[in-house]
């Protein structure tokens, strides 16, 4: 784990540290109403790569966008949507996020820069371009990011997205979670060159590839690639290695793909006990502190769930509004 | 009223718009300074420069999700396909982000993006470049599909299509591009969902689709001469589509005929025919008929293309067929 050094305050490294353990209480929780039928269909959960969403979004103001991928949930609530909002959404109801419509896999509150999770690999790494050049052509200072998975840097949209975004100097990140997993399937299976980040070079922008585990790893690396596009530099490819200690989807089948070994060994690696160990070590939190922080989180994660079961079912008669504009 | 082709109204529509909004930029493969393949953006590089006539990499996925990624940021885009069948590479995005964002966001994402293309089984171009895929996006919800087939339209619907915050498909017929006719100057928007009755009469009406409308003008033209008086109605936008219109003209002529040059299957024609019989089936004194082009892939020798879309006379006689039953 790195050392922290000085390089960000106690409030800073707090900061990062509550991140972290939200989107993992928030999880959590919604782990336990899977089983217990009290949300449906896909469930993607991000327990075991909770600094990726943290240590990148912690330099994105609310201008900022971000499109995400079918395992969003944590890249929403380190954009700011609260966990009332996605707990509702998931429980379908018209308080959610977005309005019951979507689920786990279409998260959408543009209002602080969630510009989307989405069903489709791929696809936020183009959308994202696209929002860059928006922010060029109408000289806005925003920066876009994509977040995708080693399953995206095999789908076209990565060749074309990064290709265009190099070529016109867009100010977008590109943030590949490289969970080594494409749904099931294993990226040394379906790629020659283990290295996303060396992608990069074939077209003219840097690749970066850090432990995506290490929480101020992640913050150092994404904090030159934001400050890149702000400066109008171009985009920047940020490989974030890390695991998903969950099924792809809550309620599949974990097995046949990998071994229990491995699994064993990554939960062994879990950002946020390391990222405690770095806080305690150097004095910038006690145990106390830390525990007060994780029944805080909890508390609010309870009051969520209460707030979203509390909440009014949408109304069918809306299932077609706002197909179109007017 | 001074004339132009429908390329040279397209062309001042665009003009005008991107004069007026600096949101409003075009990509295409030799959009910038070659000026289209077309000439759609003749003149416009030069005014404008590279961010707003951006050439592209042949990377039609790519830039269609580009750009809709820039309509949901707040920029107004201009996808120019070139042939419109080059969007079938962009067809997942189009389907699923384009068509859905604005749903999918409650409402509290735009779309303004404007998806052009020149389309038809017309000339000696072949299979691969004659393509009209309007009944694909009138089946997904989300898209406004617009087919002009006068120089006038086509800047006035044009110019709708850029100022709509929705997903439009503007789909020129390859027929067309040459075609003269008035067009007024300035400030001219012809809104979506409003037919036109080109020609009036009482024997039968006619709805054409693109060339389909000029090429039923002329069969009416000779039609009168066998004393038939022809209707002729131009939905002009296909989705929204002008129901009442197309109705009014069956409640007067009770038969109805519908020509577009695309395939039968689950088509345009099939869709109006189905939507005026569930709405005015004791208006009809015959069954709804389709005249469609052939149900195969564009040729490319002029022998082999003999036939493959409805002509004028195809179109005349198919209306006395109809006349007579």
């Amino acid at each position: 784990m790195t050392t922290p050094g000085r390089a960000l305050g106690n409030d800073q490294l707090l900061a990062l540290y509550r991140q972290m353990v939200q989107i993992r209480r928030c999880e959590e929780q919604l782990v336990k109403l899977y089983g217990a039928g009290r949300i449906w269909g896909a469930c993607h959960t991000y327990i075991g790569e909770e600094a990726v969403a943290t240590g990148v979004c912690a330099h994105l103001r609310p201008t900022d966008v971000v499109f995400s991928t079918h395992r969003g949930h944590g890249h929403a609530l380190a954009k700011g949507v609260t966990p009332r909002e996605l707990i509702a959404e998931l429980m379908g109801k018209a308080t959610g996020c977005s309005g019951g419509r979507g689920g786990s896999m279409h998260l959408f509150k543009p209002e602080v820069g969630l510009m989307g999770t989405s069903g489709i690999v791929g696809s936020s790494i183009t959308l994202a371009a696209g929002s860059a050049y928006a922010a060029k052509l109408l000289k806005q200072d925003r920066v876009s990011v994509a977040f995708f998975g080693d399953g995206a840097a095999n789908n076209g949209a990565f060749h074309e997205g990064l290709n265009m975004a190099a070529i016109w100097d867009l100010p977008v990140l590109f943030v590949c979670e490289n969970n080594m997993y494409a749904t099931e399937v294993p990226f040394a299976q379906v790629a020659k060159n283990p290295s996303v980040a060396a992608r990069a070079g074939a077209y003219g922008l840097p690749g970066v590839a850090v432990d995506g585990n290490d929480v101020l790893a992640v913050h150092r690396a994404a904090d030159e690639a934001v400050r890149r596009a702000r400066a109008g530099t171009g985009p920047t490819l940020l490989e974030c290695k890390t695991y998903r200690t969950r099924p792809h989807s809550e309620g599949m089948r974990d097995a046949g793909y990998r071994t229990a070994e491995e699994v064993t060994a990554w939960k062994a690696r879990c950002p946020i006990q390391r990222f405690e160990a770095v806080l305690l070590a150097d004095g910038a939190a006690t145990a106390e502190n830390l525990a007060r922080i994780g029944a805080e989180l909890q508390a609010e994660i309870e009051d969520a769930v209460r707030y979203a079961q509390s909440g009014p079912e949408p109304d069918p008669a809306t299932v077609a509004e706002h197909l179109y504009s007017a | 009223m001074r004339e132009m082709t429908f390329v040279e109204a397209a062309r001042e529509g665009l003009a005008e718009e991107m004069a007026r909004d600096p949101a409003v930029f075009v990509v295409g493969e030799g959009s910038g300074a070659r000026g289209g393949n077309f000439n759609t953006t003749v003149g416009l590089y030069d005014l404008y420069g590279p961010e707003r006539l951006r050439d592209t990499p042949i990377s039609e996925r790519g830039f269609t999700a580009l750009c809709t990624g820039a309509a949901a940021a707040g920029a107004r885009p201009v996808v120019d396909f070139m042939f419109i069948d080059f969007l079938t590479d962009a067809f997942g995005e189009l389907f699923n982000q384009t068509a859905k964002l604005q749903w999918m966001s409650h409402g509290r994402l735009k779309m303004p993006i404007v998806l052009r293309g020149c389309f038809g089984a017309f000339g000696p171009f072949g299979a691969h470049h004659a393509g009209n895929y309007a009944p694909f996006f009138m089946h997904v919800p989300g898209f406004r599909v617009v087919v002009p087939s006068t120089p006038a339209d086509a800047k006035g619907l044009l110019k709708t299509a850029i100022r709509c915050d929705d997903p439009v498909m503007f789909l020129e017929h390859k027929g067309l591009l040459h075609l003269k006719g008035p067009v007024p100057e300035g400030e001219h928007l012809v809104p979506f969902g409003q037919a036109t009755v080109c020609r009036e009469g009482t024997a039968a009406t006619v709805v054409g689709i693109g060339l389909m409308v000029r090429r039923a003008l002329e069969a009416a033209e000779q039609l009168a001469a066998d004393g038939l008086a022809v209707e002729v109605v131009d939905p002009r936008t296909l989705a929204p589509l002008d129901l009442p219109t197309i109705l009014a003209s069956v409640h007067k002529t009770g038969r109805l005929l519908i020509v577009d040059d695309d395939f039968a299957p689950c088509g345009v024609a099939a869709e109006v025919a189905t939507q005026v019989m569930e709405q005015a089936f004791d208006d009809l004194d015959a069954p709804p008929r389709r005249l469609n082009g052939v149900f195969a892939p564009a040729p490319y020798s002029p022998a082999l293309m003999e036939g493959m879309v409805p002509g004028v006379a195809a179109i005349a006689e198919a209306v006395r067929t109809l006349c007579a039953e």
